[in-house]
């Protein structure tokens, strides 16, 4: 199969004249990473490998070997719609390798394809649907604060809606390069957008969410604005969420689905939400990497803060979405806390992984929460038992720091780097002496 | 034209039957068994093979995958004729392109030289494929993998291709998720019918709006490729 899909790739590379084709990777904080090769290299890239020096890379470096190997994946070959005219460009994502053909343990793709494989060889397959929220801002001068392009809210069709033209730009875009747009609309927030995807194996999904945030930054910045997936970047209004809809396949069949159950959930998805829920603070590093995460993980602005989960209750951490005309195939969980600002292959990972450790496990699923958590004290959650995500980056490391389940789910070398860099981020925050602060205490104090 | 002159004909299967050996020995046939691709790559002559006999009616997945590797983007097609059980008849069906002819087997030793005889001279007449599937605005090279729509390319990963190919060529023809499934990806194909769904979604993306409906949705069955003649 590899061989025909190199050799189409060549052909379509000659017969539409691609004069430059981008090597694409990520790495472990969740950014694009691009080389560039001629046309004249593509095939020993596709046979060999291309060599370049990982060193500067976050969470690639190790000071005994620099050089690592980037073997493209032919199945993401892909046309970029911008090129020139006769000199078109193309992408494809790689896979990162040492030198001697073993994979790289610092490259997230690879860490998802394991678990993806460790699925699959149990007979799953993992579909995922992600909807992403993002905020457009006109640039701003330095040191000024964002300013949004409209004051609209929820599903708003404003006049000269500015963002809407911007929105239907990039779903064109996203479109012709192979990945399908469910909804799009308006946001609650000023200028914020919200675009989901369509559901598609796991993989697929983690490199089209890379391939979305690309576009909707071309798209913005070929406009003059720019696009932020800042999880919170304006105080008082809803922040950012990446809502990740899941759901596991045997072959043809949906194994989240049973007919005979009240919620349409087989005894599989129930374990799997459990494995979710008691392993969410461990993952939430991963699924929330920043300090600015953590402000909008906060109670009444529709972002999950207890470890619950409900059907149609939207401060729970999992949301069981009522499926359309029952469908058995449209039967899924949707995960709330992710922000768009995490690294995909490693969030995607976790998340799967703490699932899975939930089948094995036979864990027991808690109750449905019924009322509006948002709504009741510490005291009144304690009693139900219902605890809380960590309250900040630092927490989410402590607790992911003592996780066994991420260690394994993410690898030694990622896990450690990982910790390290985000304590790092952590300690300068701590340090930082904020507005807040200023206007809060220096006239009183 | 006698057999020992008709060049190297491959006999592709899992272990050679006995009569099926002493048929072509005696008709004088210089034929090669091979029961793998890489096999069959490795043995292939430098002008290619005369023929080839398929025998599915014992390993149908790796039958079939060996047929679909001689199509593979080949213009100059291998002649191929396909064994089959009474019970695989049914198979025949949506594999027009992928064999030339076809014998039941337990044969007729004297049915399969005929057929073999008459498969390998005819070649020239009907060896040359269309290169080029035109549907509506729909253009598919099958000689350089390429696509387009309205003139504008469509720049599709393989197996995107390979999908829009099989339905191009079978418009009309309502197929099951299944059927897609085998015919397009093979049996080796592990993920289920689930996969057909996402490429097509990703298919009609590509297409666009106006001509995304070339792929209809045929529920509770599967898809149909081609637009209804209702339609202006």
């Amino acid at each position: 199969m590899r061989e025909q899909q190199c050799d189409y790739v060549l052909r379509t590379a000659a017969e539409r004249g691609v004069r430059m084709v981008r090597l694409w990777f990520t790495d472990v904080l969740g950014n694009l990473k691009s080389f560039a090769i001629s046309h004249n290299e593509l095939e020993n890239a596709l046979s060999d490998g291309m060599t370049f020096d990982g060193s500067s890379i976050d969470g690639f470096s190790r000071v005994q070997e620099a050089d690592v190997l980037a073997i493209p994946d032919p199945d993401t070959f892909q046309i970029l719609p911008w090129g020139d005219k006769g000199a078109a460009e193309a992408r494809v994502f790689c896979d990162i390798h040492h030198l001697d053909g073993t994979s790289f343990d610092g490259d997230p793709r690879q860490v998802l394809r394991r678990h993806v494989r460790a699925a699959r060889e149990r007979g799953f397959t993992f579909y995922i649907a992600p909807d992403i929220e993002f905020f457009y801002f006109n640039q701003p001068e330095p040191g000024e604060q964002p300013v949004p392009l409209d004051r609209g809210g929820y599903f708003d069709l404003t006049t000269r809606d500015v963002t809407g033209d911007l929105r239907k730009q990039t779903i064109r875009t996203l479109e012709q390069l192979g990945i399908p747009v469910e909804y799009s609309f308006h946001e609650d927030s000023p200028s914020q957008q919200e675009i989901d995807l369509r559901h598609d194996d796991a993989l697929t999904i983690a490199d089209s969410v890379m391939t979305f945030r690309l576009i909707v930054r071309e798209v913005a910045a070929s406009h003059g604005v720019y696009a932020t997936f800042m999880p919170k970047p304006l105080e008082g209004v809803q922040g950012s969420g990446m809502h990740t809809h899941l759901s596991l396949f045997a072959g043809d069949d949906n194994a989240f689905f049973d007919e005979n159950d009240p919620y349409n959930l087989s005894p599989l998805a129930k374990s799997f939400m459990a494995g979710l829920l008691r392993h969410a603070s461990e993952i939430t590093a991963i699924t929330n990497p920043t300090v600015n995460s953590y402000k909008r993980l906060v109670p009444g602005f529709e972002a999950p803060v207890h470890l619950s989960w409900a059907r149609n209750n939207r401060s729970g951490l999992i949301r069981v979405p009522i499926a359309k005309r029952g469908n058995p195939l449209a039967t899924r969980i949707e995960y709330r806390s992710p922000d768009p600002s995490c690294n995909p292959y490693l969030a995607f990972s976790v998340m799967l992984a703490a699932g899975m450790r939930g089948i094995e496990q036979g864990y027991e699923l808690p109750d449905e929460a019924g009322s509006n958590l948002f709504e009741l004290d510490d005291d009144a959650l304690n009693k139900l038992g219902i605890g809380q995500l960590p309250q900040s980056l630092s927490e989410a490391l402590r607790a992911m720091e003592e996780s066994e389940l991420v260690r394994e789910a993410l690898g030694e070398h990622i896990f450690e780097w990982f910790l390290r860099n985000k304590r790092r981020e952590w300690r300068d925050y701590k340090t930082h002496v904020s507005q807040f602060e200023i206007d809060r205490y220096l006239g009183v104090l | 034209m006698t057999g020992s002159d008709s060049g190297l004909l491959l006999v592709f299967g899992e272990h050679i039957a006995p009569e099926l050996a002493r048929t072509l020995d005696l008709a004088g046939y210089n034929w090669k068994g091979a029961s793998s691709a890489a096999a069959v790559a490795e043995c292939e002559p430098s002008d290619g093979w005369s023929g080839a006999i398929i025998d599915v009616s014992v390993d149908i997945e790796a039958g079939w995958a060996a047929a679909r590797n001689l199509r593979r983007g080949d213009i100059e097609a291998v002649r191929i004729l396909v064994l089959v059980s009474g019970a695989q008849l049914g198979d025949l069906a949506h594999r027009d392109d992928l064999f030339d002819d076809f014998c039941l087997t337990p044969f007729h030793p004297t049915e399969l030289e005929a057929r073999l005889r008459h498969l390998l001279t005819t070649v020239s007449a009907t060896t040359v494929r269309p290169e080029v599937v035109v549907y509506d605005a729909l253009a598919l090279n099958l000689e350089t993998y390429q696509a387009s729509i309205a003139d504008r390319p469509l720049d599709l990963t393989y197996m995107e291709y390979e999908l829009l190919k099989f339905l191009a060529q079978n418009p009309g023809k309502v197929f099951s998720r299944e059927m897609l499934l085998s015919r397009v990806w093979g049996y080796d194909y592990y993920g289920g019918a689930r996969t057909v769904d996402v490429h097509v979604r990703r298919l009609r993306a590509k297409l666009g709006e106006e001509y995304a409906d070339l792929i209809q949705t045929v529920r509770s069955v599967g898809y149909r490729f081609g637009r209804s003649r209702w339609r202006s």
